[in-house]
Protein backbone atom coordinates (compact mmCIF):
# COMPACT_ATOMS: atom_id res chain seq x y z
CA UNK A 1 0.00 0.00 0.00
CA UNK A 2 1.42 3.82 -0.98
CA UNK A 3 2.32 5.89 2.13
CA UNK A 4 2.06 9.14 1.72
CA UNK A 5 3.21 12.03 4.15
CA UNK A 6 1.69 15.59 4.74
CA UNK A 7 1.47 17.95 7.49
CA UNK A 8 -2.49 18.56 7.01
CA UNK A 9 -4.89 16.78 4.60
CA UNK A 10 -8.50 18.05 3.58
CA UNK A 11 -11.33 16.09 2.93
CA UNK A 12 -13.39 17.56 0.35
CA UNK A 13 -13.00 19.58 -2.75
CA UNK A 14 -15.66 21.74 -2.38
CA UNK A 15 -15.64 25.82 -1.47
CA UNK A 16 -14.71 24.79 2.10
CA UNK A 17 -12.07 22.68 1.56
CA UNK A 18 -10.61 24.36 -1.45
CA UNK A 19 -10.88 27.57 0.36
CA UNK A 20 -8.90 25.82 3.39
CA UNK A 21 -6.28 24.32 1.91
CA UNK A 22 -4.99 27.65 0.35
CA UNK A 23 -4.71 28.83 3.99
CA UNK A 24 -2.58 26.24 5.00
CA UNK A 25 -0.32 26.08 1.88
CA UNK A 26 -0.21 29.79 2.40
CA UNK A 27 1.42 29.36 5.53
CA UNK A 28 3.92 27.32 4.24
CA UNK A 29 2.76 23.58 5.14
CA UNK A 30 2.56 20.73 3.23
CA UNK A 31 -1.09 19.76 2.38
CA UNK A 32 -3.43 17.87 0.16
CA UNK A 33 -7.00 17.71 -0.80
CA UNK A 34 -8.86 14.45 -1.09
CA UNK A 35 -11.76 14.94 -3.34
CA UNK A 36 -14.27 11.88 -4.25
CA UNK A 37 -15.67 13.25 -7.23
CA UNK A 38 -13.29 13.30 -10.37
CA UNK A 39 -13.21 17.33 -10.22
CA UNK A 40 -12.62 20.25 -7.79
CA UNK A 41 -15.51 22.23 -6.90
CA UNK A 42 -18.11 19.80 -5.59
CA UNK A 43 -21.61 20.83 -5.53
CA UNK A 44 -20.96 24.36 -7.07
CA UNK A 45 -20.43 22.69 -10.59
CA UNK A 46 -24.19 21.59 -11.12
CA UNK A 47 -25.66 24.68 -9.48
CA UNK A 48 -25.54 26.55 -12.65
CA UNK A 49 -27.54 29.37 -11.63
CA UNK A 50 -26.22 32.74 -10.64
CA UNK A 51 -25.83 34.76 -7.28
CA UNK A 52 -22.60 33.32 -5.79
CA UNK A 53 -19.77 35.37 -4.46
CA UNK A 54 -21.25 38.62 -3.79
CA UNK A 55 -19.65 38.93 -0.90
CA UNK A 56 -16.15 36.75 -1.17
CA UNK A 57 -15.67 38.61 -5.09
CA UNK A 58 -18.42 41.34 -5.09
CA UNK A 59 -19.80 39.92 -8.23
CA UNK A 60 -22.53 38.11 -9.03
CA UNK A 61 -21.18 34.33 -10.29
CA UNK A 62 -22.51 31.25 -11.12
CA UNK A 63 -21.55 28.19 -9.10
CA UNK A 64 -18.91 26.62 -12.08
CA UNK A 65 -17.44 30.34 -11.78
CA UNK A 66 -17.01 30.31 -8.49
CA UNK A 67 -15.45 27.07 -8.17
CA UNK A 68 -12.85 28.00 -11.10
CA UNK A 69 -11.90 30.83 -9.46
CA UNK A 70 -10.55 28.49 -5.66
CA UNK A 71 -9.49 25.41 -8.27
CA UNK A 72 -7.23 28.10 -10.42
CA UNK A 73 -5.52 28.88 -6.81
CA UNK A 74 -5.46 25.17 -6.09
CA UNK A 75 -3.53 24.72 -9.28
CA UNK A 76 -1.28 26.99 -8.79
CA UNK A 77 -0.21 26.23 -5.14
CA UNK A 78 1.71 23.32 -4.15
CA UNK A 79 -1.53 22.11 -2.83
CA UNK A 80 -1.34 17.65 -3.84
CA UNK A 81 -5.06 17.09 -4.99
CA UNK A 82 -6.08 13.95 -5.61
CA UNK A 83 -9.42 13.62 -7.44
CA UNK A 84 -11.87 10.25 -7.52
CA UNK A 85 -10.62 9.30 -4.33
CA UNK A 86 -12.23 8.45 -1.35
CA UNK A 87 -11.89 8.29 1.91
CA UNK A 88 -12.70 5.05 3.62
CA UNK A 89 -10.98 4.88 7.22
CA UNK A 90 -9.84 7.91 9.50
CA UNK A 91 -8.38 6.90 12.91
CA UNK A 92 -7.68 10.07 14.60
CA UNK A 93 -6.36 8.75 17.55
CA UNK A 94 -3.59 6.11 18.56
CA UNK A 95 -1.35 6.43 15.71
CA UNK A 96 2.15 8.05 16.26
CA UNK A 97 5.18 8.61 14.18
CA UNK A 98 8.49 9.52 15.47
CA UNK A 99 7.03 10.46 18.51
CA UNK A 100 4.37 12.63 17.35
CA UNK A 101 0.68 11.83 17.32
CA UNK A 102 -0.54 11.67 13.33
CA UNK A 103 -4.04 10.87 12.23
CA UNK A 104 -4.36 8.09 9.33
CA UNK A 105 -6.36 7.62 6.53
CA UNK A 106 -7.21 5.00 4.70
CA UNK A 107 -8.19 6.00 0.66
CA UNK A 108 -9.26 4.12 -2.65
CA UNK A 109 -9.23 5.34 -6.07
CA UNK A 110 -9.02 4.27 -9.19
CA UNK A 111 -6.14 5.94 -10.13
CA UNK A 112 -3.91 5.66 -7.44
CA UNK A 113 -5.07 2.30 -5.42
CA UNK A 114 -5.31 2.01 -2.07
CA UNK A 115 -3.67 4.71 0.11
CA UNK A 116 -2.37 5.44 3.64
CA UNK A 117 -2.11 8.93 4.29
CA UNK A 118 -0.69 10.04 7.58
CA UNK A 119 -0.90 14.12 8.63
CA UNK A 120 -0.71 16.02 11.79
CA UNK A 121 -3.86 17.77 11.39
CA UNK A 122 -7.28 16.86 9.28
CA UNK A 123 -9.59 19.47 7.96
CA UNK A 124 -13.28 18.50 7.50
CA UNK A 125 -15.00 19.83 4.28
CA UNK A 126 -17.46 16.81 3.65
CA UNK A 127 -20.49 18.86 3.02
CA UNK A 128 -23.71 17.71 3.21
CA UNK A 129 -26.29 15.37 1.71
CA UNK A 130 -29.99 15.30 0.79
CA UNK A 131 -32.68 14.54 2.95
CA UNK A 132 -35.03 11.74 0.90
CA UNK A 133 -37.91 10.84 1.40
CA UNK A 134 -37.42 8.11 3.81
CA UNK A 135 -36.31 10.70 5.79
CA UNK A 136 -39.63 12.20 6.02
CA UNK A 137 -41.48 9.96 5.37
CA UNK A 138 -43.60 10.60 3.10
CA UNK A 139 -46.93 8.10 2.64
CA UNK A 140 -48.21 6.34 -0.34
CA UNK A 141 -47.14 4.21 -3.50
CA UNK A 142 -43.36 3.78 -4.90
CA UNK A 143 -43.36 4.79 -7.92
CA UNK A 144 -40.51 5.98 -10.25
CA UNK A 145 -40.67 9.86 -10.56
CA UNK A 146 -39.22 10.94 -7.08
CA UNK A 147 -35.99 12.45 -6.83
CA UNK A 148 -34.49 14.81 -4.45
CA UNK A 149 -34.25 18.22 -5.70
CA UNK A 150 -30.35 18.20 -6.04
CA UNK A 151 -30.28 14.92 -8.26
CA UNK A 152 -32.73 16.56 -10.90
CA UNK A 153 -30.15 18.85 -10.87
CA UNK A 154 -27.80 17.04 -11.76
CA UNK A 155 -29.56 14.81 -14.22
CA UNK A 156 -30.86 18.34 -15.76
CA UNK A 157 -27.79 20.77 -15.97
CA UNK A 158 -24.74 18.07 -16.03
CA UNK A 159 -26.20 14.91 -17.86
CA UNK A 160 -28.52 16.42 -19.95
CA UNK A 161 -31.85 14.17 -19.18
CA UNK A 162 -35.21 15.75 -17.93
CA UNK A 163 -36.44 14.06 -15.31
CA UNK A 164 -40.37 14.73 -16.11
CA UNK A 165 -43.09 17.10 -17.10
CA UNK A 166 -45.49 17.41 -14.84
CA UNK A 167 -43.52 18.54 -11.81
CA UNK A 168 -44.52 19.06 -7.91
CA UNK A 169 -42.03 20.42 -5.43
CA UNK A 170 -41.95 19.15 -1.98
CA UNK A 171 -40.30 21.66 0.27
CA UNK A 172 -39.21 25.14 -0.28
CA UNK A 173 -35.61 24.43 0.40
CA UNK A 174 -33.32 26.41 -2.10
CA UNK A 175 -32.60 23.52 -4.22
CA UNK A 176 -36.23 23.20 -5.11
CA UNK A 177 -37.00 26.54 -5.82
CA UNK A 178 -33.32 26.82 -8.35
CA UNK A 179 -34.90 23.82 -9.67
CA UNK A 180 -38.69 24.79 -9.90
CA UNK A 181 -37.06 27.65 -12.05
CA UNK A 182 -34.73 25.34 -13.88
CA UNK A 183 -37.28 22.96 -14.63
CA UNK A 184 -39.41 25.73 -16.43
CA UNK A 185 -37.15 27.08 -18.32
CA UNK A 186 -36.24 23.49 -19.54
CA UNK A 187 -40.01 23.32 -20.61
CA UNK A 188 -41.28 21.62 -17.68
CA UNK A 189 -44.92 22.95 -16.13
CA UNK A 190 -43.86 23.34 -12.39
CA UNK A 191 -47.53 22.91 -10.66
CA UNK A 192 -46.80 23.85 -6.92
CA UNK A 193 -44.59 23.89 -4.00
CA UNK A 194 -45.45 22.41 -1.14
CA UNK A 195 -44.10 23.94 2.71
CA UNK A 196 -44.94 22.03 5.52
CA UNK A 197 -43.77 25.05 7.62
CA UNK A 198 -45.65 28.18 7.62
CA UNK A 199 -42.81 30.43 6.01
CA UNK A 200 -40.47 29.36 3.25
CA UNK A 201 -37.39 27.70 3.93
CA UNK A 202 -35.84 29.20 1.40
CA UNK A 203 -33.91 32.11 0.73
CA UNK A 204 -36.39 35.36 -0.53
CA UNK A 205 -34.47 36.07 -3.52
CA UNK A 206 -35.21 32.57 -4.69
CA UNK A 207 -38.93 32.80 -3.35
CA UNK A 208 -39.10 35.83 -6.13
CA UNK A 209 -36.94 34.71 -8.78
CA UNK A 210 -37.94 31.49 -9.03
CA UNK A 211 -41.61 31.08 -8.03
CA UNK A 212 -43.11 34.45 -8.28
CA UNK A 213 -41.68 35.05 -11.57
CA UNK A 214 -43.28 32.05 -12.69
CA UNK A 215 -46.62 32.08 -11.38
CA UNK A 216 -45.81 28.68 -9.25
CA UNK A 217 -48.01 28.66 -6.27
CA UNK A 218 -46.25 28.23 -2.83
CA UNK A 219 -48.67 26.40 -0.57
CA UNK A 220 -47.15 26.79 3.54
CA UNK A 221 -48.48 25.00 6.44
CA UNK A 222 -49.68 21.96 4.21
CA UNK A 223 -48.11 18.31 4.17
CA UNK A 224 -48.00 16.01 1.32
CA UNK A 225 -49.89 13.03 2.55
CA UNK A 226 -49.89 10.87 -0.05
CA UNK A 227 -48.17 9.80 -3.55
CA UNK A 228 -50.16 8.46 -6.08
CA UNK A 229 -49.30 6.01 -9.05
CA UNK A 230 -48.40 2.37 -9.99
CA UNK A 231 -45.21 2.54 -12.11
CA UNK A 232 -44.76 5.94 -12.21
CA UNK A 233 -46.24 8.94 -10.29
CA UNK A 234 -49.14 10.16 -11.31
CA UNK A 235 -50.36 12.60 -8.72
CA UNK A 236 -49.89 13.73 -4.69
CA UNK A 237 -52.13 14.76 -2.04
CA UNK A 238 -51.80 17.92 -0.36
CA UNK A 239 -53.97 18.30 2.80
CA UNK A 240 -53.60 21.90 4.57
CA UNK A 241 -52.72 22.53 8.52
CA UNK A 242 -54.66 24.88 10.52
CA UNK A 243 -53.23 25.61 13.94
CA UNK A 244 -50.57 22.88 13.70
CA UNK A 245 -52.71 19.75 12.84
CA UNK A 246 -53.79 18.24 9.10
CA UNK A 247 -57.29 19.61 8.20
CA UNK A 248 -58.28 16.34 5.96
CA UNK A 249 -61.66 17.77 4.68
CA UNK A 250 -59.62 20.36 2.86
CA UNK A 251 -56.84 18.19 1.36
CA UNK A 252 -57.07 18.13 -2.78
CA UNK A 253 -54.85 16.24 -5.52
CA UNK A 254 -52.74 17.73 -8.01
CA UNK A 255 -52.06 15.42 -10.49
CA UNK A 256 -47.96 15.26 -11.73
CA UNK A 257 -45.53 12.90 -13.22
CA UNK A 258 -42.67 14.01 -10.63
CA UNK A 259 -42.03 14.69 -7.40
CA UNK A 260 -39.02 16.62 -6.32
CA UNK A 261 -38.25 16.53 -2.39
CA UNK A 262 -36.06 19.65 -1.31
CA UNK A 263 -36.48 18.85 2.31
CA UNK A 264 -33.68 20.03 4.19
CA UNK A 265 -29.77 18.77 3.97
CA UNK A 266 -27.62 16.75 6.26
CA UNK A 267 -23.76 16.91 7.57
CA UNK A 268 -21.91 14.33 5.74
CA UNK A 269 -20.17 12.48 8.90
CA UNK A 270 -19.45 8.80 8.79
CA UNK A 271 -16.13 9.54 8.62
CA UNK A 272 -15.73 12.41 11.76
CA UNK A 273 -18.21 9.59 13.92
CA UNK A 274 -15.36 6.90 13.11
CA UNK A 275 -12.63 9.48 14.24
CA UNK A 276 -14.51 9.93 17.46
CA UNK A 277 -15.40 13.67 16.46
CA UNK A 278 -18.59 14.21 18.76
CA UNK A 279 -21.37 16.03 16.93
CA UNK A 280 -24.50 18.78 17.99
CA UNK A 281 -27.35 17.38 17.91
CA UNK A 282 -29.36 20.80 16.26
CA UNK A 283 -26.49 20.67 12.97
CA UNK A 284 -25.45 17.30 12.96
CA UNK A 285 -22.12 18.80 12.43
CA UNK A 286 -19.44 18.61 14.93
CA UNK A 287 -18.93 20.42 17.68
CA UNK A 288 -15.85 23.32 17.39
CA UNK A 289 -14.38 25.48 19.30
CA UNK A 290 -13.09 29.17 18.76
CA UNK A 291 -10.59 27.41 16.59
CA UNK A 292 -13.22 25.30 14.51
CA UNK A 293 -11.26 22.14 16.23
CA UNK A 294 -13.35 19.37 17.26
CA UNK A 295 -12.86 17.94 20.35
CA UNK A 296 -10.21 16.06 18.79
CA UNK A 297 -6.86 17.44 18.86
CA UNK A 298 -6.03 18.91 15.39
CA UNK A 299 -9.37 17.77 13.66
CA UNK A 300 -10.95 20.57 12.38
CA UNK A 301 -14.05 21.60 10.44
CA UNK A 302 -15.91 23.85 8.20
CA UNK A 303 -18.06 24.39 5.43
CA UNK A 304 -21.61 22.43 5.27
CA UNK A 305 -19.83 19.16 6.96
CA UNK A 306 -19.83 21.88 10.40
CA UNK A 307 -23.68 23.11 9.30
CA UNK A 308 -25.44 23.77 6.59
CA UNK A 309 -24.85 27.12 5.09
CA UNK A 310 -27.34 29.07 2.56
CA UNK A 311 -24.58 31.40 1.26
CA UNK A 312 -21.20 29.63 -0.58
CA UNK A 313 -20.05 33.17 0.94
CA UNK A 314 -20.00 31.97 4.11
CA UNK A 315 -18.27 28.75 3.76
CA UNK A 316 -15.50 30.21 1.84
CA UNK A 317 -14.93 32.88 4.66
CA UNK A 318 -15.73 30.08 7.73
CA UNK A 319 -13.10 28.16 5.86
CA UNK A 320 -10.19 30.16 5.10
CA UNK A 321 -10.68 31.06 9.35
CA UNK A 322 -10.47 27.02 9.83
CA UNK A 323 -7.54 26.33 7.61
CA UNK A 324 -5.91 29.42 9.58
CA UNK A 325 -6.72 28.05 12.34
CA UNK A 326 -5.61 24.48 11.67
CA UNK A 327 -2.08 26.13 10.46
CA UNK A 328 -1.61 27.90 13.51
CA UNK A 329 -2.48 24.71 15.08
CA UNK A 330 0.60 23.31 13.60
CA UNK A 331 2.78 25.81 14.92
CA UNK A 332 1.76 24.95 18.40
CA UNK A 333 -0.39 28.09 18.69
CA UNK A 334 -3.48 27.11 20.94
CA UNK A 335 -6.15 29.25 22.77
CA UNK A 336 -5.21 30.17 26.50
CA UNK A 337 -8.96 30.66 27.40
CA UNK A 338 -12.90 30.11 25.49
CA UNK A 339 -16.01 31.69 26.40
CA UNK A 340 -18.80 28.99 25.82
CA UNK A 341 -21.68 29.89 23.50
CA UNK A 342 -24.87 29.23 24.34
CA UNK A 343 -28.09 29.68 22.15
CA UNK A 344 -31.12 31.64 23.93
CA UNK A 345 -34.37 32.18 22.91
CA UNK A 346 -35.36 31.62 19.60
CA UNK A 347 -31.99 30.64 18.44
CA UNK A 348 -31.82 26.73 17.26
CA UNK A 349 -27.76 27.37 17.06
CA UNK A 350 -24.70 29.15 16.79
CA UNK A 351 -21.15 28.58 15.73
CA UNK A 352 -18.13 28.01 16.62
CA UNK A 353 -19.30 26.83 20.02
CA UNK A 354 -16.61 28.69 22.12
CA UNK A 355 -15.16 32.16 21.35
CA UNK A 356 -11.24 33.25 22.19
CA UNK A 357 -11.88 36.49 24.04
CA UNK A 358 -8.68 37.68 22.78
CA UNK A 359 -9.24 37.94 19.18
CA UNK A 360 -12.20 38.59 16.73
CA UNK A 361 -14.68 35.74 16.15
CA UNK A 362 -16.87 35.24 13.32
CA UNK A 363 -20.09 33.58 14.91
CA UNK A 364 -23.22 32.42 12.57
CA UNK A 365 -26.34 31.95 13.90
CA UNK A 366 -29.52 30.74 12.81
CA UNK A 367 -32.91 32.23 14.01
CA UNK A 368 -36.13 30.13 15.01
CA UNK A 369 -38.19 32.33 14.10
CA UNK A 370 -39.92 34.90 11.56
CA UNK A 371 -39.50 38.39 12.47
CA UNK A 372 -39.25 42.16 11.44
CA UNK A 373 -37.79 44.80 13.83
CA UNK A 374 -35.71 42.01 16.37
CA UNK A 375 -33.29 42.49 18.54
CA UNK A 376 -30.14 40.42 18.79
CA UNK A 377 -29.31 40.33 22.35
CA UNK A 378 -25.45 39.09 23.48
CA UNK A 379 -25.85 38.62 27.36
CA UNK A 380 -22.03 37.70 28.96
CA UNK A 381 -23.09 35.62 32.13
CA UNK A 382 -26.93 37.30 32.04
CA UNK A 383 -25.49 40.69 31.63
CA UNK A 384 -26.39 42.34 28.27
CA UNK A 385 -23.42 43.97 26.85
CA UNK A 386 -24.75 44.46 23.06
CA UNK A 387 -28.03 44.60 21.39
CA UNK A 388 -28.28 44.56 17.77
CA UNK A 389 -31.50 45.38 15.63
CA UNK A 390 -32.10 43.18 12.95
CA UNK A 391 -34.28 44.49 10.46
CA UNK A 392 -35.99 40.99 9.71
CA UNK A 393 -35.11 37.76 10.66
CA UNK A 394 -35.60 34.02 9.54
CA UNK A 395 -34.43 30.59 10.05
CA UNK A 396 -33.21 30.48 5.97
CA UNK A 397 -30.57 33.28 6.31
CA UNK A 398 -28.41 33.03 8.54
CA UNK A 399 -27.14 35.67 10.76
CA UNK A 400 -23.68 36.42 11.43
CA UNK A 401 -21.41 38.19 13.82
CA UNK A 402 -18.42 39.77 15.00
CA UNK A 403 -17.59 39.50 18.26
CA UNK A 404 -14.30 40.90 19.62
CA UNK A 405 -11.83 41.55 22.49
CA UNK A 406 -14.02 44.56 23.57
CA UNK A 407 -17.28 42.65 23.78
CA UNK A 408 -15.32 39.63 26.44
CA UNK A 409 -13.47 42.59 28.06
CA UNK A 410 -12.79 40.65 31.71
CA UNK A 411 -13.85 36.96 31.02
CA UNK A 412 -13.13 34.19 33.14
CA UNK A 413 -12.56 30.75 32.17
CA UNK A 414 -16.30 30.22 33.49
CA UNK A 415 -17.93 32.92 31.55
CA UNK A 416 -20.54 31.82 28.84
CA UNK A 417 -21.78 34.13 26.01
CA UNK A 418 -25.87 33.80 25.06
CA UNK A 419 -26.99 35.10 21.66
CA UNK A 420 -30.71 35.42 21.74
CA UNK A 421 -33.57 37.34 19.41
CA UNK A 422 -35.96 38.82 20.55
CA UNK B 1 -47.95 52.04 -4.33
CA UNK B 2 -46.31 48.53 -5.26
CA UNK B 3 -44.56 46.16 -2.58
CA UNK B 4 -41.24 44.27 -3.96
CA UNK B 5 -38.88 42.30 -2.78
CA UNK B 6 -35.20 43.37 -3.19
CA UNK B 7 -33.18 40.44 -5.09
CA UNK B 8 -30.44 42.21 -5.53
CA UNK B 9 -28.70 40.76 -2.90
CA UNK B 10 -29.63 38.09 -0.48
CA UNK B 11 -30.94 40.49 2.16
CA UNK B 12 -33.93 40.73 0.19
CA UNK B 13 -34.82 44.03 1.85
CA UNK B 14 -39.15 45.40 1.59
CA UNK B 15 -39.35 48.05 -1.39
CA UNK B 16 -42.05 50.10 -1.69
CA UNK B 17 -42.56 51.90 -4.61
CA UNK B 18 -45.09 54.81 -5.22
CA UNK B 19 -45.56 57.28 -8.03
CA UNK B 20 -44.70 61.30 -7.34
CA UNK B 21 -46.68 63.72 -9.02
CA UNK B 22 -44.65 64.11 -12.57
CA UNK B 23 -44.69 60.13 -12.83
CA UNK B 24 -41.34 59.42 -10.82
CA UNK B 25 -40.82 56.46 -8.62
CA UNK B 26 -40.22 57.06 -5.49
CA UNK B 27 -38.61 53.60 -3.65
CA UNK B 28 -38.75 53.34 -0.13
CA UNK B 29 -37.10 50.46 2.22
CA UNK B 30 -34.16 50.09 0.20
CA UNK B 31 -30.55 49.64 2.53
CA UNK B 32 -28.71 50.26 -0.36
CA UNK B 33 -29.01 52.84 -3.72
CA UNK B 34 -29.08 49.20 -5.69
CA UNK B 35 -32.35 48.54 -4.28
CA UNK B 36 -33.88 52.08 -5.53
CA UNK B 37 -32.32 51.27 -9.06
CA UNK B 38 -33.65 47.50 -8.72
CA UNK B 39 -36.93 48.79 -8.04
CA UNK B 40 -37.43 51.41 -11.06
CA UNK B 41 -35.89 48.76 -13.50
CA UNK B 42 -38.54 46.07 -12.15
CA UNK B 43 -41.31 48.42 -12.76
CA UNK B 44 -40.31 49.57 -15.66
CA UNK B 45 -38.22 46.94 -17.77
CA UNK B 46 -38.23 43.95 -15.86
CA UNK B 47 -34.70 41.78 -16.56
CA UNK B 48 -32.92 38.81 -15.52
CA UNK B 49 -29.75 37.06 -16.02
CA UNK B 50 -30.39 33.68 -17.69
CA UNK B 51 -28.68 30.58 -16.90
CA UNK B 52 -28.90 27.20 -19.02
CA UNK B 53 -27.07 24.89 -20.72
CA UNK B 54 -26.52 23.92 -24.20
CA UNK B 55 -25.62 20.30 -25.59
CA UNK B 56 -22.20 19.75 -26.72
CA UNK B 57 -20.90 18.28 -30.13
CA UNK B 58 -20.18 14.92 -29.48
CA UNK B 59 -20.90 11.52 -31.08
CA UNK B 60 -24.43 10.14 -29.80
CA UNK B 61 -25.15 13.89 -27.91
CA UNK B 62 -28.62 15.03 -29.40
CA UNK B 63 -30.68 12.53 -31.24
CA UNK B 64 -27.79 10.02 -32.28
CA UNK B 65 -27.99 6.62 -30.61
CA UNK B 66 -25.19 6.52 -27.67
CA UNK B 67 -24.35 3.60 -28.60
CA UNK B 68 -22.33 5.29 -31.52
CA UNK B 69 -20.21 6.69 -29.06
CA UNK B 70 -16.23 5.95 -29.86
CA UNK B 71 -13.64 4.39 -27.35
CA UNK B 72 -10.99 6.47 -28.46
CA UNK B 73 -8.53 7.64 -25.80
CA UNK B 74 -9.55 11.02 -25.82
CA UNK B 75 -12.60 10.33 -24.80
CA UNK B 76 -11.57 8.15 -22.24
CA UNK B 77 -9.07 11.05 -20.71
CA UNK B 78 -12.39 12.66 -20.76
CA UNK B 79 -14.21 9.98 -18.78
CA UNK B 80 -11.38 10.33 -16.68
CA UNK B 81 -11.53 13.69 -15.99
CA UNK B 82 -14.92 14.46 -15.34
CA UNK B 83 -16.09 11.24 -13.93
CA UNK B 84 -18.58 8.14 -14.53
CA UNK B 85 -20.91 11.07 -15.45
CA UNK B 86 -19.35 12.65 -18.53
CA UNK B 87 -21.04 16.18 -18.24
CA UNK B 88 -23.66 16.12 -21.51
CA UNK B 89 -24.39 20.22 -21.54
CA UNK B 90 -22.30 23.10 -21.12
CA UNK B 91 -23.45 25.54 -18.58
CA UNK B 92 -23.68 29.38 -20.23
CA UNK B 93 -25.13 32.87 -18.88
CA UNK B 94 -26.04 36.29 -20.50
CA UNK B 95 -23.20 38.63 -19.69
CA UNK B 96 -25.68 41.36 -19.31
CA UNK B 97 -29.44 40.94 -17.91
CA UNK B 98 -31.82 39.93 -20.55
CA UNK B 99 -35.67 41.50 -20.59
CA UNK B 100 -37.98 39.25 -19.06
CA UNK B 101 -40.78 39.01 -22.14
CA UNK B 102 -37.37 37.72 -24.44
CA UNK B 103 -36.18 35.07 -21.96
CA UNK B 104 -38.31 31.96 -23.69
CA UNK B 105 -36.79 33.59 -27.00
CA UNK B 106 -33.19 33.30 -25.80
CA UNK B 107 -33.79 30.17 -24.39
CA UNK B 108 -34.85 28.66 -27.73
CA UNK B 109 -31.90 29.86 -29.17
CA UNK B 110 -29.48 28.19 -26.86
CA UNK B 111 -30.84 25.43 -26.56
CA UNK B 112 -30.27 25.00 -30.58
CA UNK B 113 -26.39 25.58 -30.30
CA UNK B 114 -24.05 22.79 -30.26
CA UNK B 115 -20.78 23.44 -29.04
CA UNK B 116 -17.28 21.91 -30.36
CA UNK B 117 -14.92 20.82 -27.67
CA UNK B 118 -12.57 22.13 -26.11
CA UNK B 119 -14.19 25.36 -25.34
CA UNK B 120 -13.21 27.82 -21.76
CA UNK B 121 -14.94 29.39 -19.44
CA UNK B 122 -16.20 32.83 -21.06
CA UNK B 123 -15.95 31.78 -24.18
CA UNK B 124 -18.58 33.89 -26.33
CA UNK B 125 -21.20 31.84 -27.66
CA UNK B 126 -23.88 34.48 -29.44
CA UNK B 127 -22.02 37.68 -29.45
CA UNK B 128 -24.72 40.32 -29.17
CA UNK B 129 -27.80 38.32 -29.46
CA UNK B 130 -30.44 39.93 -32.02
CA UNK B 131 -28.97 43.32 -31.47
CA UNK B 132 -29.53 43.00 -27.51
CA UNK B 133 -26.45 43.74 -26.52
CA UNK B 134 -26.15 40.06 -24.74
CA UNK B 135 -23.57 38.06 -25.06
CA UNK B 136 -24.17 33.96 -24.21
CA UNK B 137 -21.19 32.81 -22.51
CA UNK B 138 -19.70 29.67 -21.17
CA UNK B 139 -19.23 29.54 -17.39
CA UNK B 140 -17.27 26.60 -17.28
CA UNK B 141 -14.09 24.80 -19.33
CA UNK B 142 -14.28 21.69 -21.17
CA UNK B 143 -12.43 19.12 -22.97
Amino acid sequence: MKELRYDAVVIGGGAAGMAAALEIDAAGFSCAIVEREDHLGGILMQCIHNGFGLHEFSEELTGPEFAERFATKVAASKIAVYLGTTVTNFKAEGISESGASVKELICSSTDFGVMRILARTVVLAMGCRERNRGNVRIPGSRPAGVFTAGLAQRLVNIEGYIPGKEVVIIGSGDIGLIMARRMSWVGCHVKAVVEIMPYPSGLTRNIVQCLHDFNIPLYLSSQTTNIFGNHRVEGVEVTPMENGALVPEKAFRIDCDTVLLSVGLVPENELSKDAGVELNATTNGPIVDSTMMTNVDGVFACGNVLHVHDLVDWVAEEARATGRNAAGWLKGERPTMQVRVKAGSNVRYANPGKLDPRRDNKVYLRSLIVKNDAVLELRLDNRVIRSIKKGHVQPSEMITLNIGPKDLDGVGSDSALELAIL
Amino acid sequence: MRSLTCIVCPIGCDLKVEEGKDGELIVSGNRCPRGAAYAIEEIRSPKRVVTATCRLDLPGNGGERREEEPSTQAFRNRMRRHGMYDPRRLPVKTSVPCPKERIDELLKDIYALKVKLPVQGGTVLLANWKGTGIDVVAVRALD
